[in-house]
């Protein structure tokens, strides 16, 4: 079994993990790099295609106290405040940063350029045109990362397991899809930048590496998470005509570029009906938007899809060239004429603000263990604002990698090869091949999942619909052992996607269970039978596994401003 | 969303691994216009057989720039790659050496796990 040793292992190169390893390199630490995909490539990073946001100030006068201002309303009394400071204080100098390494973000007259999006309060948005935000970012970070020493990248293996002994985190125990067969990884200390968990959700804008392995392993290893229940679905994703070479959120950009409008079936504007102030122009905040395309959908006012229309007919072909130039003809070739048809939008999986909990160092309650990016709960509460989640990719991954140097310095407890028993024996059981022929395969389980979890635990939730998901779950789970897997050998997806489901599975019950204890709506999460948001319930819940049990508190919400200065 | 249709692509895709003989395995699969050979492939995998071996990553975005392989010959993106009703062809990328089904050696060398990874020196020493 191949066995690398260093003294900061990275799990997940995305935008926070890429980041984390630069910023642990230059900290004199040794760095192994690990990604399921290609690094630099696996995870919502390289797909994002819009902005991010930071208070430089180039475009107006701005300041990290009013992004953070945004960002505790945008939270709705939820926010780990002292995180979230962290990002709205620290974006500016990562963007400077990633300037001088070479991310040509638009720029106006000698200035990095900076527009408004919903809930922002001024122009601090930053992007790479056209649409291509997140290629430069994952470009520019994986460039840097091969240009400094002391950083061994490793591509195709996926973590199973943390290894920890007495409470402390001493590397992991990944899966190489290449052959088949594990690896381990002794380190100093772990950054967990694994991202998301969208895909649980058959609507979705995830990449397929993003089932919320992050959460699941972090849990296992010990570590807590927080705020699971909040998984903000994304108003205006693409739902038809199909659209291929394109994400199918790409249409934020668009409208607040150009202003598009937002329209029912009948082609009425509506979402000034839900308490949004639209005026023609659609600005409204996305968990407003998302509920009031659904409730159309609903009361029968819907697209043909089952979504609203986002209309640009008003804007004129001169005006779309100018914004989104070389866009227009990728839109046409997919038979898409703004200038003359509509196209249909809908809510759609698109980012978790709950994630594992961490505290201003990132690290968890395990020691060594640290986590960075989407991956991390807290820090935009119960709703995050466009641009905020880049920045938190950055923010966190480089203040993860810092810590994680600066905690191996201490040096870390020997490796031990029982450390590695539980995934060992995991995957001879599944080369045993108890599964019968006629059993189903991974794949098809977790599209299941998929399904269950967009129609039960989806962007509108009810106790019944919540509480049949967490028995399916449950069910699911136990059947795991009989899943029908191929050969192993070299390149079986049907091992990594039985490790892959069986995190799934305890992701999804996580966010099940929580949106079935928090009987309000309030930001992301929206019950039909609890649709005031109450007071007593400003708190965050903390899961936790013991003895295998998933277990629940409230706690305060952390880090408040005024309790940290009084 | 999942319109009731009766139409059908067919997929003749290179299965096995450079060790055994080569092999084209038919799959059917619904057809709905503006499809992508991923997709296809994609519906395979989860209704068909899931040990078919494939490489992509986002899906939808044509940014992370791994699902290329050979379709009807020519090198694609399988997930722009419009899909026809067929037959159409899908096979590894050819100059690569191959690994199984659709997935050839794309991962740059010095990314790659070795089997007799040298144990690096930990504090900081390269
Ligand atoms: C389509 C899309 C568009 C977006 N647009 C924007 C935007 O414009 N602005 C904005 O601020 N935010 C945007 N977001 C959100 C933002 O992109 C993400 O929150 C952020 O990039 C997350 O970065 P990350 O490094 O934490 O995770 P990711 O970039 O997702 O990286 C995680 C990595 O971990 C790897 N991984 C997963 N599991 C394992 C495992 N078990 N072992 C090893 N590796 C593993 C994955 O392969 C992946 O490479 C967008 C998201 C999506 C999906
Ligand atoms: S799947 Fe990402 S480019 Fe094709």
């Amino acid at each position: 079994m191949p066995h690398l040793e260093s003294d900061v292992l990275v799990v997940g190169a995305g935008g926070a993990g890429m980041y984390a390893a630069i910023a642990a390199a230059r900290a004199g630490a040794s760095v192994v790099l690990l990604d399921k995909s290609l690094v630099g490539r696996g995870g919502a990073t390289v797909m994002a295609q819009m902005t991010v946001a930071a208070a430089l100030g180039h475009q107006e006068p701005d300041d990290w106290t009013l992004h953070l201002a945004d960002t505790l309303k945008a939270g709705r009394g939820l926010c780990n405040e002292e995180l979230a400071e962290l990002l709205c204080r620290g974006g500016p100098e990562r963007i400077l940063e990633m300037d001088a390494w070479g991310t040509r973000w638009a720029r106006e007259g000698g200035h990095i350029k900076q527009e408004t999006a919903p809930g922002h309060s001024r122009k601090r948005c930053c992007y790479v045109d056209f649409l291509a935000t997140g290629p430069a970012v994952a470009g520019t970070l994986r460039r840097k990362v091969g240009e400094t020493s002391g950083i061994r990248r490793i591509s195709n293996v996926a973590v199973v397991q943390i290894a920890v002994k007495g409470g402390r985190a001493l590397g992991a125990v990944g899966l190489s899809v290449r052959d088949g067969r594990l690896a381990t990884f002794h380190a100093g200390a772990v950054v967990l930048a694994a991202g998301g968990l969208t895909r649980l959700y058959a609507r979705n804008s995830a990449s397929a590496n993003m089932g919320g392995e992050a959460c699941a392993l972090a849990l296992e290893a010990g570590a807590e998470l927080v705020d699971m229940e909040f998984v903000q679905f994304f108003p205006i994703g693409h739902l038809a005509p199909r659209l291929v070479g394109m994400d199918p959120i790409m249409w934020d950009p668009f409208r607040y570029k150009l202003g598009g409008r937002l329209l029912n079936g009948r082609l009425e504007e509506f979402v000034d009906r839900y308490g949004g102030t639209d005026f023609g122009r659609y600005t409204a905040t996305r968990d407003l938007a998302s509920y009031a395309i659904l409730k159309e959908v609903e009361a029968g006012r819907g697209s043909p899809h089952g979504g609203a229309y986002l209309d640009f007919r008003h804007i004129g072909e001169a005006r779309l060239r100018e914004a989104f130039g070389p866009v227009i003809d990728r839109l046409l070739a997919n038979g898409i004429d703004l200038t003359k048809t509509p196209v249909e939008v809908g809510p759609i999986a698109h980012y978790h603000m709950g994630g594992i909990r961490v505290d201003g160092k990132m690290e968890t309650r395990i020691e060594g263990l640290y986590a960075a990016g989407e991956a991390v709960g807290g820090a935009n509460g119960a709703n995050r604002l466009s641009g905020n989640a880049i920045t938190e990719a950055l923010v966190f991954g480089e203040r993860a990698g810092r810590s994680a140097a600066a905690r191996a310095r201490s040096g870390a407890p020997p490796w031990e090869a029982s450390l590695a028993e539980p995934s060992i024996e995991r995957l001879d059981a599944l080369k045993k091949g108890k599964g019968s022929p006629g059993a189903a395969w991974p794949a098809m389980v977790q599209s299941e999942l998929q399904r269950l979890m967009w129609e039960n635990a989806g962007p509108f939730r009810t106790g019944g619909k919540l509480a049949a998901a967490l028995e399916r779950i449950r069910e699911m789970r136990d059947e795991l052992p009989d899943l029908r897997v191929g050969a192993a050998g070299a390149y079986n997806l049907d091992i990594q996607d039985w490790f892959e489901l069986r995190a799934m599975l305890l992701s999804a019950e996580c966010v099940v269970q929580s949106a079935l204890a928090r009987r309000e709506s309030r930001g992301a999460h929206q019950r039909e039978d609890f649709a005031e948001t109450r007071p007593e319930l400003e708190r965050n819940q903390v899961l936790e596994l013991r003895d295998g049990r998933l277990c629940s508190r409230w706690i305060t919400p952390m880090g408040r401003v005024e309790a940290d200065r009084g | 969303m999942a319109e009731r249709n009766d139409r059908r692509a067919v997929l003749l895709i290179r299965r096995g691994t450079a060790a055994e003989a080569a092999r084209y395995e038919r799959f059917e699969v619904p057809y709905e216009d503006g499809m992508s050979v991923l997709d296809a492939l994609r519906w395979i995998r989860i209704h068909r057989d899931g040990t078919l071996a494939v490489r992509y990553s986002c899906i939808n975005a044509n940014a992370c720039k791994t699902c290329m392989a050979l379709v009807n010959g020519e090198v694609e993106y399988t997930c722009t790659a419009k899909l026809t009703p067929g037959p159409i062809t899908v096979e590894p990328l050819p100059k690569r050496p191959w690994i199984r089904d659709l997935v050839a050696d794309t991962v740059p060398d010095d990314e790659k796990l070795d089997e007799e990874e040298e144990p690096r020196k930990r504090n900081g020493a390269r």
